[in-house]
């Protein structure tokens, strides 16, 4: 395929806790190119976590190096950290994070707020990003008036209002039912095909279906890592498959 | 970010807690009002004295004779005449710092009128005496030399003198009043002078010739001058140097020795002044410190709650430095919150102030007097309490790790 966005090589990472040192990861090696879609799965504690704050920048590794676009990330400094995660990336979060009592609109301009971006332009491309994610009637909604779905489709335009490369997103259907959850994975699924790469980090294998490798780590190694065949998500059936089971 | 933009996401945030924000704010608000309406009476005061010393005459000096010593008992400054009609004339002729000279003898007597009487201060008097004490008459004429020369019987009355012989508003030019039996003719009424700087009422009196007054109320010897020379400097810049031409004048002419100690003394009315104003100055900067003290407690309460807030939003710190908030992002966005907290409650507080300043100038009759350089300075001073107080918490909030705030429930 394309050039390598990722690049991983033997990174570890030691925290202290008093006087144990744990061993979040011990040696990872990976190679992720552009528009590939990964799943990284794993128990609890499996150091799954660990790797994505890595590959996401908002941790560095304790050895090891890891080349994100070319550039090497693990000697970075924070402000410099800052500004990948705010050029380069893009974030989704399990509990979707978005800014209470602030609007939809508002939330998305966030990252372009610290691109230091005109308020003209910053808000003409959070409204952009707001109708891609299907919400262009909804921008001036609250987190607390919108659904868990509809508030991760807020956190998605957040992520891809700055046109990141890779977008990061840490169990995004952890907490949506089954049917959102497809919806969800439809939207990545087509952002993918704009050419943005997509770590997945998730624990549900059904979610992991709809990747085209799986990473799978154990006590801080990678386990297996395979291709597969892509699982086109479909919001239809996912409807039908709904409204069989009596859930409106 | 530019600064406008931090200055709006500050504001929003401090919105949102409206209640809170404003009781932050109160400490700082009371103590810049403190600090304005403390100077402001302080100030006040120092122009009430500068105003009633200027009332006395500006640049005057009073020049008394020396003391007696009789029996081991000194007679204080004044008690023995050592200065004499010649050293006035040479004051007048050879001092060139000196603008006006002239006598004042005092007396206490009786002056009578047709039906009251009232006993007040008799003071002889050359014209120059009107001139250095800048105070004209407000109907009639005033002593002129030729009543001096004349020794005539006349007299010029002060206000109050005037209302308690004949009445208030009452023009007694032209009446007649005995003083220790003599008839005196009343030519003038000396326009009001209020009071002193001490509180006498320096209308309560009664001028005439001093020619006049060593003849029929007082006698004495005639060389010497039995009271006082009052002297007005040439400008306040002459002050000093008439003092020091006098000094050396009469150390001469009394042929005192370099060892020797004067036998007169100078009393300088502008050092009297410039004592009790700084005695008003220290009041003042006392008032105002104990003022501070108040807005450096509101700048504590500013500390509290800024950190109170960090601890609150470590969740939205972690998702702004998710999205690409650098730490020096956060931490001018939690300075900014501070300084905006204590320059809105400088900015108040000089309001209310000035506000309190002009109340106790209106119904406490207080002199009150504002100092634009003090608001400038309280208004800073607060500002600086917000940069002071608000960068520990501001510091706090952008050394977080982003991961653990986002964890941070």
């Amino acid at each position: 395929m394309a050039t390598a966005l990722i690049e991983v090589k033997h990174i570890a990472k030691v925290y202290r806790m008093g006087d144990v040192e744990v061993h979040a990861l011990r040696d990872v090696t990976l190679t992720i190119s552009e528009g590939e879609s990964v799943a990284v799965m794993g128990p609890s504690g499996s150091g799954k976590s660990t790797l994505m704050n890595i590959l996401g920048c908002l941790d560095r590794p304790t050895s090891g190096s890891y080349h994100l676009v070319g550039e090497e990330v693990s000697t970075l400094d924070r402000n410099a950290l800052a500004r990948l995660r705010n050029r380069t990336l893009g974030f989704v979060f399990q509990s979707f994070n978005l800014l209470a009592r602030t609007s939809a609109l508002e939330n998305v301009e966030l990252p372009l707020l610290y691109a230091g971006l005109s308020g003209r332009e910053r808000h003409k491309r959070a409204r952009e990003a707001l109708e891609r994610v299907g919400l262009g009637d909804r921008i001036h909604h609250h987190p607390n008036q919108m659904s868990g779905g509809q508030q991760q489709r807020v956190a998605i335009a957040r992520a891809l209002v700055t046109h990141p490369r890779l977008m990061v997103a840490d169990e995004p259907t952890g907490n949506l039912d089954s049917r959102t959850s497809v919806e969800i994975m439809a939207l990545f699924q087509e952002l993918g095909r704009s050419g943005i790469t997509l770590l997945l980090v998730t624990h549900e294998p059904d979610i992991a279906r709809y990747a085209s490798r799986v990473v799978v780590m154990r006590d801080g190694l990678v386990q297996t890592d395979r291709q597969q065949t892509v699982l086109v998500a479909d919001v239809a059936a996912a409807a039908a498959e709904a409204a069989a089971a009596g859930i409106p | 970010m530019n600064p406008i933009q931090v200055l709006r996401v500050a504001i929003r945030a401090l919105l949102r807690n409206k209640m809170r924000s404003f009781l932050t704010t109160l400490g700082v608000i009371i103590g810049v009002s403190a600090v304005i309406a403390m100077v402001a009476i302080g100030e006040g005061a120092k122009a009430r004295v500068a105003e009633s010393f200027a009332s006395m005459g500006s640049n005057i000096l009073i020049v008394l004779s020396g003391s007696t010593t009789s029996g081991g008992t000194r007679g204080g400054f004044g008690s023995m005449p050592t200065l004499t009609w010649d050293d006035l004339k040479a004051i007048r002729a050879e001092s060139s710092a000196v603008r006006y000279a002239a006598p004042q003898l005092r007396s206490s007597a009786s002056v009578i009128s047709e039906d009251q009487n009232w006993g007040t201060s008799i003071n002889g008097v050359s014209p120059e005496f009107f001139s250095i004490k800048d105070w004209p008459v407000a109907s009639g004429s005033p002593i002129t030399q030729s009543d001096i020369e004349g020794g005539t019987k006349v007299v010029v009355l002060g206000q109050t003198v005037v209302e308690k012989l004949y009445g208030p508003s009452a023009d007694p030019v032209g009446q007649t009043v005995r003083i220790k039996n003599f008839p005196f003719q009343v030519i003038g009424v000396a326009a009001a002078k209020g009071q002193t700087a001490m509180g006498q009422d320096q209308d309560d009196v009664v001028f005439m010739p001093y020619s006049t007054f060593q003849a029929k109320i007082q006698g004495g010897l005639q060389k010497f001058i039995p009271g006082i020379i009052m002297v007005s400097a040439a400008s306040s810049g002459d002050v000093e140097r008439a003092e020091k031409q006098i000094t050396n004048l009469l150390r001469d002419r009394h042929h005192i020795a370099i060892s020797g100690d004067d036998d007169f003394s100078i009393r300088n009315l502008t050092e009297m002044m410039t004592a009790q104003q700084e005695g008003l100055n220290t009041i003042t900067s006392l008032l105002a410190s104990i003022a501070a003290v108040s807005l450096l407690v509101g700048g504590i309460g500013i500390m509290n709650i800024m950190l109170v807030s960090v601890t609150e939003r470590t969740r939205e710190i972690g998702i702004r430095m998710a999205v690409g908030a650098r730490p020096r992002d956060v931490l001018a966005q939690f300075l900014v919150e501070a300084l905006a907290l204590s320059c809105f409650g400088g900015i108040i507080g000089v309001l209310l102030g000035i506000f309190a300043a002009s109340w106790l100038a209106n119904h406490l009759s207080w002199p009150v007097l504002i100092r634009a350089d003090i608001i400038v300075i309280a208004v800073s001073f607060s500002g600086l309490v917000g940069v002071v107080f608000g960068l520990y918490p501001a510091l706090k909030a952008s050394r977080l790790d982003p991961i653990d705030a986002l964890r941070f429930e």
